[in-house]
Parts: structure tokens; C-alpha cells; sequence
């Protein structure tokens, strides 16, 4: 007790400055510019309403970060299971009260902002579970009370989301959370037999699913089924990238997007944008950029003394590497359509809110690397 | 509590970083299937990609093409494209359309119906569609409208072409008309079908329907870049059209307005024909109506008159029109009984006025009848009695192979005239097969007047004149100009070559039987349609003498001047059986109800000393040829005659001049 503090005051802020991960930062910032750059292309080479508020969202989102960055992960500890309450109370209240935009409620009306409480949940996820495992033993991981309280903490905030209805983000956090588990030693015989339930009762589940949920499922198997209604985003998504070849049309004559062929090209199919515009190169590129983001979140996590801090570094950076994953193989059509953003490329604020967050986090488990939380 | 601490948080720590590098793992391949789906999408199918996206931008918007142009003998377009001036807006770019509707309605003058009509077809576009307000401005509203132009933004004037049809009524119906495209022009022109855009005039009757996949040109082509919902971005490319083939027609202005002098006010139909190269040079049917009113839609009133008008100006009577030819067949029926050798010339008839046969009587036109007449003057004066006689020797049969030969009953023209009419010249076979009764003696007779079942049309007159004409050989009709068609000295030539070879060889006779039937013009062009000229030469001193000398039929229509000399028949066909009170009435024709009237024919060729060209005169009720008819012939051979050196001159010129 006495040496930890010890260990903390000796940090003064000049190493606290030189302690941070300038590449994780710099990549960061490369990613900025380039999501502020394909906005602009969204907008047909011009600076509209997008482009603005997405440019003025990552420098403050990003300033944000780069102060949160100062606490000290002790205090991200101790508010992990506060974090996950509010949260979930805002997810509640969203679907209570929340605002409604095109068919589904996930908004809450917060003056300043509207706030997606879903978004912050894939963060709040970690959060929750780095924290519960840091305090529970080894040996005790795989009691039935240490199963049960997360899959309820996993699935409620789920439900909720569902409910919303956004099977996109739900996905993502239940990805998410499964992902932190895994990494804290749940036995791997629960996942294979939960992936077995899971794939039995599909067909059941499928079932619950609302008919759009559906027709994109079956969308996804065969586009061809109906090119103008529930295929047309695939397809067209497809033609794109497709169409890109291997240096892309060029940055403002990706003629899909700027013909309007390409739907959401904001959000969900801003990587589609990206590809066609630069191509097989700048999609490996793009796609390398995230894989050093990952790599370097990881390598803080490895570096974390705190099993909290190495746990959410890791289970945050497997996050992104999850996002990526979805909304790129969905855009590509390896995956159906669902709502998934792209890190920090997609438009929408409180992905970038709960994303620099995450990396607030990382970056005080940088800075307080050797720190051990009791 | 430390020392186990640190042991659990070993073993926590150990297991989390295996599972991290477990999962690291997975990421890289994960990652990889990413980047080979990039790979297959992006190169290895980027050609498929690429041409479907470039599917979605680029749209084509064919222009119509540029329709090509009839022209006369002479080079004259005699249809032609007209520039035009046009009204077009595109109400996307306008910023209140509807004040700017009735500015441009207070300019132009339209009246309500025309205005709420292209309301109409404004709401039934799509905004960024151009809409025309007018097809064909006014010279003057064209200037009152570039005056106003600045305070009229988005009107576009804008320079566009039409058909026109210089000569308006005089040639409406050899050529047609064009108008609008239909669904039925679609289906059943795939020509027009690939070509079509909306608003194209294709040809509804007429050369400009038969001809209209030589004329219709190729669209020129717009490439547009458009976006998802259709609307126009940008132009990308621009294919010029190809104007359609020019047609140049045998067909002498002069001529064919001189048949429509000729034939004002009445109905009928004139034709003009060179009686060797079987070029047309005239060929008009009346009533006529301009067909410059069906271009932009045809208006009410116009098409009303036009249905409504008992003459009947729509059909063209000169291929479509069938009637009784009367008189003019007996040049063909005294043909047929000399080739037969049924009768000599000198075989005489005692004429009283009527004859009777069969228990029934048979009337000569001239009530007081002629004496005693050989065939040269039965020919002369038209005798019926003799013509009676002659036929029952001869029987239909023998006159149908004949006159077949000659040109009647069956079609003029193979293929151009899709409307045209075959005609019927009877035999008893026709009647067993098409009436189921036997051929009556008595029929016979009144066919060989040229009455009864025998149809034919005004222009196979024509051919039957022109092939006697020219010594009995068989030419082919046309109206078309081409480059490889055979000069009048190079058939000339073929048809004495043609005559040598009948007279050399046996077997020339029975090679001719079935030439009448024969539905290949080729085989026999230009070959000798007769077994004996001798007795072609007769028959047309006889049509000679039926003008130019005393008791003629139409002496009073001769021209003295051997330049324009020609020789002709009349033909007055009855269109009613007349009973015997009615003959012995001998109403004067002003008497008789329009529709009862006889028609007028006359059938001639000319100059006399050496033929060159046949015509035929039909007026429908229009009386006796000899009073009716044959006065036009004199007319209009005085200018086929001058028109003759004109087109000499011209040839002379324009030896390979086509089009």
C-alpha cells in the first residue's frame, strides 16, 4: 500500500508526458485525418454540416482523450462498475424516453448531445468485466456464481439493445464482453458448448428476429434475391470496392459514392468510400493502420502491471479488432449487413466518444504502467 | 495474502497473455481473409466491378436520327428536313415554373387547350425531362421570344428539324407521310424499334413507309453520367448521327404539279411513264391534302375535313383505286384476237346500235350505231358492236392471258406499295374458283368493253399503254433512281437484240406462254410480249388514227405538231347498269347524281413517230373520256414532251448522278 503511492507520487507530469504512446497517438491522428478526409469526400468535395461536426468531434473527442489520459488508472478501477450502471441506466431510460430516428429508439436527449448509450456499453462492457476479474481468483474464474453474474451482466445490457431494435451493436458488445472473458480464463468448454447452443437454437432465434432482420440475413446469402430493395446496399457496396482496382478512382471520384449509388456512406459504409477511392493500396494500408493501433494497444496491455489495466488493454484492443472486423467484412460481403461503425472513420458521435475512452484508458495503463491496483 | 496474491496474479497474468496471443493469432488471419477478399474484389474481379459500375452512372440518350431525303428526277427535294424552331424547358431548372408557364403563355399567344395540354404533360414527366412547349414556332414567335429571353430563365429556344414537304398536296400520294411512331410501327419495324426515341416520325404509307429502312438514319448518341435517381450529372460523349439514305425518284416535278393542275377539284388520277426505262415520272391521285398537317399531330378540324370529304382524298387511286377500265382495253382485246389469229383486220362488223345475243341485248354506245366497221375503225370510234362480236369469238380466256401479259391484273410494282391493288382481269376459271358458277357467254362480251368483273387500277393502264408502246416489250415500272438502272439506247438495244432471238428461235412461242403468270419480273424484261409484232403495230396505228383523224373518239384532243403528236383511247366506264328508259332519256351528265356518273378514262403515248412516253388519265364520274380525259392528255403531253429535252439535258450532266 504504502509502495504504490510512493510509486505514484514519484511520477511527475514531464514523465507522465514522455511515458505516452506517441505512435498510438500519431496513428490516431493519421486516422483522424484520413476519417475527416473521406467526410469531406461523403459531402462531394465540399465542407458540409458532416464534415464539420465530424472534425470538430475528433479534436475535441481527441483532447478529451489526451486529459483523461492524466488520470490514474486507479480511478478508472474504481469506477468501472459505476461506469457499467450509468450506462445501462441510460440504455434504460433511451428505451424509455429515448429519441426515435428511422424505426429504432437508441438516442438519449442530452441537450448538448444525443447520446447513444449502446455505443458507450461496448466500452462500459470492458470496463465492468477488467474490472470484476481483477478482483476474483484465478481458481475461482470458473465457479458457477463467477459464470452466471457476467453472462446476467453480459446479457442485459443486450436485451436492452436488441430491444431498441440495433442487432448491430448489440452483436458488438456481446463480442465484445465474450472477448474479455475468454481472455480472463473462462473455460474454453463453455464457449464451444455455448457456440453449440447457440448454433441449435439459431433457427429459433432466427424466428424472433424482426422480418428486415431476416430479409438481411437471407440478403447475405444471395444479394441477387432482390437488387433494388435489401441486396441494393450489398450490391452497390460490392461494385464500389470492387470498382476501385488496385490504386483506387481517386480521392473525390469515387463515382459510386458521389452519384449517390452507395448507401450510408457516412457511417456504415464509409471503408466502401475509402476503397473505391484509393483503392486495394489504401485499403491494406487503412487496414494496417488499424492492425498497429491494435498491435500497440495490446503491447500496453502486455506492459500493464495491473491485471485491470493489462485486461482492458487487451479486451479493448481485441474490441477494435472486432469492429474493424464486422464492418469490414459486412461492406465486403463476408458478413450480413448489420449496424457496425468503423472505429473513428464512420460518422457518429458517440462511437468516437466511447472509442476515445477506451483509449483514455490505455493510455493512463501507459502512464501507470507499473502501477498495481489492489 | 501478498505471497498468494502475487501467485494468483502470476497464474491471471500467464493465462491472460496466453489467450492474448491465442486470439493475436486469430486476428492475423482474420485480418488476412480480409485482405484476400480486397484482393479478389479489387483485382482479380475488378473488370466485372467496374463495367457494372460503370452500368449504374452512364446512361445513353439516343437523339433521333436525321430522316434522309426524296428528291425528284432533277435533284429537287421534294421531301426534305426543315429547320425548326423549338420551345423546350426544363422545369427542374426553372425557379417557379408556373409563373414562368403563363409569361411565356402571354408571348406566345397559345390558347387554353394548347396551355393545358402541356400541363398536362408537364405533370406526366420527370422534372429534369425536357418538355417542349412548342414543336414549331412561328418565325415571329421565335423573335418574341429571344426578345423576352432574359426575363425568362430555363426557356430554351432551340433549333430542331422536321419533315417537310415542299410541294405540299403534290406528291402526298406517291410519298406519304410521317408521323408520330406507334406501338404497331414498333412491333412490326425492328428497325424502328432500335432507333426509336419518343417523338420520332417514321412513315405511315407511302415510299416513306416502305422505304423507311433506308431513310431513318442513325441515331446520334448522348453519354450522360447520371446518379442513382436518373438525374443528369454531366455529359461524357457525343456520337453524331447519320442521316438516312437520299432517295432520288424518277418523278418530274413539273409533270406531277401539272397532274395536280389537271385534276383540280376532281377525283381521279394521272400517271406518266416512260414506256422503256419504266421510269415514273408522274403519278398523282385527287383529291389530294398537304401532308405537312399530320407532322406535329394532325388537328381535328383538318382531319375531319380531310375523312369527311366524299372524294376521298386519302386513298390513292392510282395503285389502290380499282374500276372498270371500259374502252381502254380494246387496244388489248383487238391485240389479243389478231395474236390469235381469231380475227384478220379487215374482218367487218355491221353496227345498228345494239346487238342481240343470247337472248339479251347488247347496247353500242352510239345509239344510232356505226355501219359497217372493220377493227382499225372499230378501234377509231370505239364501236362496241364489233368489240361484242370480236369477244365472243375470242372468249375471256384467250383475253385473259393477253391482257395479263400486258400488265393488268397484277401488281405494277413488286414490293413498294404494300397497298397497292392486284386487280382482276376474269377467266372462267376465276369464276369457278372465286364466284362457284360457270362462266356465262354473255360476260364476255360486256368484258370485252372493259366492264363487268374486270378491275384494274390507273397506273396498269399506264404499263398496259407503255408496253404497247414501246413495240410490245415488257419493261419494269419504277419510281426509284439507281445507279445500274439501264439507259433508254441500252434497252433499246435489248429489246432488238431480244426481238432477233424470237425471230431466230422456234421455241421462242412456248417460252412465252406463261409469261403472264410469271412472278419474276427479271426473267423476262425487255423481252417481246407478243407472237407477232405486226399485229402491235396495228393496233397502235389504230389508237393513231382513234386521235388524229376525223370521227375519232378523240380527235378533238389531237395536237397537230408531230413533236407533241399522240395517240390515245378513251374510255368511258359505266359505274351503274343503265336500263333502257334511262338510255333512252340520254340524260346530260350535269343531269345525273354524282356517284351514278360514268368514269372518264384516257390512255395515250407519245410523240407518235417515236414513243417515248405512256400515260393514263382517270376521272372518277367524270364523264365521257373523249370530253373529260383526253383534253388533259393534250395539256400534259405538251409538257412531258418539253419536259423531255429538260431531263435529256440534265442526264447529259449528271451521268452518275443517283442521290
Amino acid at each position: 500500500m504504502f509502495q504504490e503511492t510512493a510509486l505514484s507520487g514519484q511520477i511527475t507530469f514531464f514523465q507522465k508526458l514522455r511515458s505516452l504512446d506517441y505512435i498510438l497517438l500519431f496513428c490516431l491522428l493519421i486516422l483522424g485525418l484520413i476519417s475527416s478526409l473521406s467526410m469531406y469526400s461523403t459531402e462531394g468535395g465540399e465542407v458540409l454540416y458532416h464534415t464539420k461536426s465530424h472534425v470538430i468531434r475528433f479534436i475535441v473527442f481527441f483532447s478529451m482523450m489526451l486529459i483523461f489520459s492524466f488520470v490514474n488508472l486507479k480511478l478508472w478501477h474504481s469506477i468501472g462498475y459505476i461506469f457499467y450502471f450509468v450506462v445501462l441506466c441510460l440504455l434504460i431510460w433511451a428505451s424509455l424516453y429515448g429519441v426515435k430516428a428511422s424505426g429504432s429508439q437508441r438516442w438519449v436527449d442530452l441537450y448538448f448531445i444525443n447520446l447513444q448509450p449502446s455505443e458507450l456499453m461496448k466500452v462500459a462492457i470492458i470496463m465492468c468485466f477488467a474490472k470484476f476479474y481483477h478482483r476474483t481468483q484465478i481458481h475461482l474464474v470458473n465457479s458457477f456464481k463467477n459464470i452466471i453474474v457476467p453472462m446476467v451482466v453480459l446479457i442485459v445490457p443486450i436485451l436492452l439493445v436488441v430491444s431498441q431494435p440495433d442487432l448491430g451493436t448489440s452483436i458488438l458488445i456481446g463480442l465484445s464482453g465474450l472477448v474479455v472473458l475468454w481472455l480472463s480464463g473462462v473455460n474454453a468448454k463453455y464457449f464451444i458448448y455455448s457456440s453449440l447452443i447457440l448454433l441449435i437454437s439459431l433457427p429459433f432465434v432466427i424466428s424472433f428476429l424482426k422480418p428486415y432482420q431476416k430479409l438481411r440475413i437471407l440478403t447475405f446469402f444471395n444479394p441477387d434475391r432482390d437488387p433494388l430493395g435489401a441486396g441494393y446496399q450489398i450490391i452497390q457496396s460490392k461494385i464500389a470496392v470492387g470498382s476501385g482496382g488496385l490504386s483506387g478512382k481517386g480521392f473525390l471520384k469515387g463515382t459510386q459514392s458521389y452519384l449517390d449509388f452507395l448507401p450510408e456512406k457516412h457511417t456504415d459504409f464509409i471503408f466502401t468510400l475509402f476503397s473505391e477511392e484509393h483503392g486495394f493500396i489504401g485499403s491494406v494500408l487503412l487496414l494496417f493502420l488499424y492492425a498497429i493501433i491494435i498491435y500497440r494497444t495490446a503491447k500496453i496491455g502486455a506492459s500493464a502491471r495491473s491485471f485491470f489495466g493489462k485486461l482492458f488493454c487487451y479486451g479493448f484492443a481485441s474490441s477494435i479488432f472486432i469492429y474493424v472486423t464486422v464492418n469490414m467484412s459486412m461492406v465486403l460481403g463476408l458478413l450480413p449487413i448489420v449496424g457496425s461503425p468503423l472505429p473513428i472513420m464512420s460518422y457518429g458521435g458517440s462511437s468516437m466518444l466511447a472509442t476515445m475512452i477506451g483509449f483514455s484508458v490505455v493510455m493512463s495503463t501507459k502512464i501507470y504502467q507499473k502501477q498495481i491496483i489492489a | 495474502m501478498i505471497s498468494g496474491g502475487s501467485d494468483t496474479s502470476y497464474r491471471k497474468q500467464s493465462v491472460v497473455g496466453r489467450r492474448m496471443f491465442i486470439l493475436s493469432a486469430a486476428k492475423l488471419v482474420v485480418f488476412g481473409g480480409i485482405i484476400a477478399q480486397l484482393f479478389s474484389l479489387q483485382i482479380n474481379q475488378n473488370k466485372k466491378y467496374l463495367t457494372l459500375s460503370d452500368k449504374n452512372r452512364l446512361r445513353e440518350w439516343k437523339l433521333p436520327p436525321i430522316r434522309g431525303d426524296f428528291q425528284d428526277f432533277f435533284g429537287n427535294t421534294i421531301a426534305g428536313n426543315l429547320k425548326v424552331y423549338q420551345l423546350h424547358i426544363i422545369p427542374e431548372q426553372v425557379e417557379n415554373f408556373n409563373n414562368l408557364i403563363i409569361r411565356v403563355k402571354d408571348i406566345l399567344e397559345l390558347d387554353q387547350n394548347t396551355f393545358s395540354k402541356i400541363i398536362k404533360k408537364k405533370n406526366s414527366q420527370k422534372p429534369w425531362e425536357t418538355l417542349i412547349i412548342s414543336e414549331n414556332l412561328s418565325w415571329d414567335q421565335f423573335v418574341k421570344i429571344n426578345f423576352y429571353l432574359h426575363e425568362l430563365s430555363g426557356v430554351k429556344p432551340v433549333l430542331s428539324v422536321a419533315r417537310s414537304y415542299p410541294y405540299n398536296e403534290n406528291y402526298t400520294h406517291l410519298l406519304g407521310y410521317v408521323a408520330q411512331a406507334s406501338q404497331k410501327d414498333l412491333t412490326n419495324n425492328d428497325e424502328i424499334k432500335k432507333k426509336h426515341v419518343p417523338g420520332l416520325r417514321v412513315g405511315k404509307i407511302g415510299l416513306e413507309r416502305s422505304l423507311e429502312n433506308d431513310l431513318i438514319g442513325m441515331n446520334g448518341v448522348q453519354r450522360y453520367e447520371v446518379n442513382a435517381y436518373g438525374k443528369r450529372i454531366n455529359q461524357i460523349d457525343h456520337i453524331e448521327g447519320q442521316k438516312g439514305k437520299s432517295i432520288r425518284l424518277t418523278v418530274d416535278t413539273k409533270i406531277q404539279q401539272k397532274c395536280n393542275e389537271l385534276l383540280k377539284d376532281r377525283a381521279g388520277s394521272i400517271s406518266v411513264m416512260d414506256i422503256y426505262t419504266g421510269d415514273i415520272l408522274a403519278m398523282h391521285s385527287s383529291p389530294s391534302f398537304d401532308p405537312n398537317l399530320f407532322l406535329y399531330g394532325i388537328s381535328y378540324e383538318n382531319w375531319e375535313a380531310i375523312r369527311n370529304n366524299p372524294k376521298k382524298p386519302l386513298i390513292n387511286r392510282s395503285i389502290t383505286g380499282l374500276y372498270p377500265p371500259g374502252s381502254t382495253i380494246k387496244p388489248i382485246v383487238a391485240l389479243s384476237a389478231l395474236e390469235n389469229n381469231i380475227i384478220s383486220p379487215n374482218f367487218k362488223v355491221n353496227c345498228s346500235g345494239k346487238i342481240e345475243m343470247y337472248g339479251q341485248t347488247y347496247n353500242c354506245w352510239k345509239k344510232e350505231g356505226h355501219g359497217v366497221v372493220n377493227l382499225r375503225d372499230a378501234l377509231k370510234v370505239s364501236c362496241d358492236t364489233y368489240f361484242y362480236e370480236m369477244s365472243r369469238r375470242l372468249g375471256v380466256d384467250r383475253l385473259n392471258e393477253t391482257a395479263k401479259k400486258f400488265g393488268l391484273g397484277n401488281k405494277v410494282f413488286n414490293d413498294i406499295f404494300n397497298e397497292e391493288k392486284v386487280g382482276l382481269v376474269p377467266s372462267t376459271e376465276w369464276k369457278k374458283n372465286a364466284l362457284g358458277r360457270g362462266w356465262v357467254l354473255g360476260e364476255t362480251l360486256i368484258t370485252g368493253i372493259g366492264q363487268g368483273y374486270i378491275q384494274t387500277t390507273p397506273l396498269q393502264l399506264c404499263l398496259m399503254t407503255a408496253q404497247l408502246a414501246n413495240g410490245g416489250f415488257k419493261i419494269n415500272p419504277k419510281v426509284i433512281v439507281n445507279k445500274d438502272d439501264l439507259t433508254f439506247e441500252e434497252i433499246k438495244f435489248k429489246m432488238s437484240e431480244n426481238l432477233e432471238k424470237k425471230i431466230q428461235g422456234p421455241d421462242f412461242d412456248n417460252a412465252l406462254v406463261d409469261l403472264g403468270t410469271s412472278s419474276s419480273k427479271e426473267d423476262n424484261l425487255f423481252n417481246p410480249l407478243f407472237r407477232n409484232q405486226e399485229n402491235v403495230k396495228f393496233v397502235l396505228e389504230a389508237m393513231f388514227a382513234s386521235t388524229n383523224e376525223v370521227r375519232g373518239t378523240s380527235y378533238s384532243s389531237r395536237i397537230e405538231d408531230k413533236k407533241y403528236q399522240f395517240a390515245g383511247k378513251t374510255g368511258t366506264s359505266q359505274v351503274k347498269r343503265i336500263t333502257e328508259a334511262q338510255r333512252e332519256l340520254d340524260l346530260d351528265i350535269s343531269q345525273i347524281p354524282y356517284e351514278d356518273r360514268d368514269h372518264a378514262l384516257y390512255i395515250a403515248f407519245g410523240p407518235y413517230k417515236n414513243p417515248r412516253y405512256a400515260m393514263s388519265i382517270f376521272i372518277e364520274h367524270g364523264g365521257s373520256g373523249g370530253s373529260t380525259a383526253a383534253p388533259m392528255a393534250k395539256k400534259l403531253f405538251k409538257v412531258v414532251i418539253d419536259q423531255h429535252e429538260e431531263r435529256e439535258k440534265f442526264k447529259q450532266k449528271n451521268i452518275n448522278f443517283v442521290a
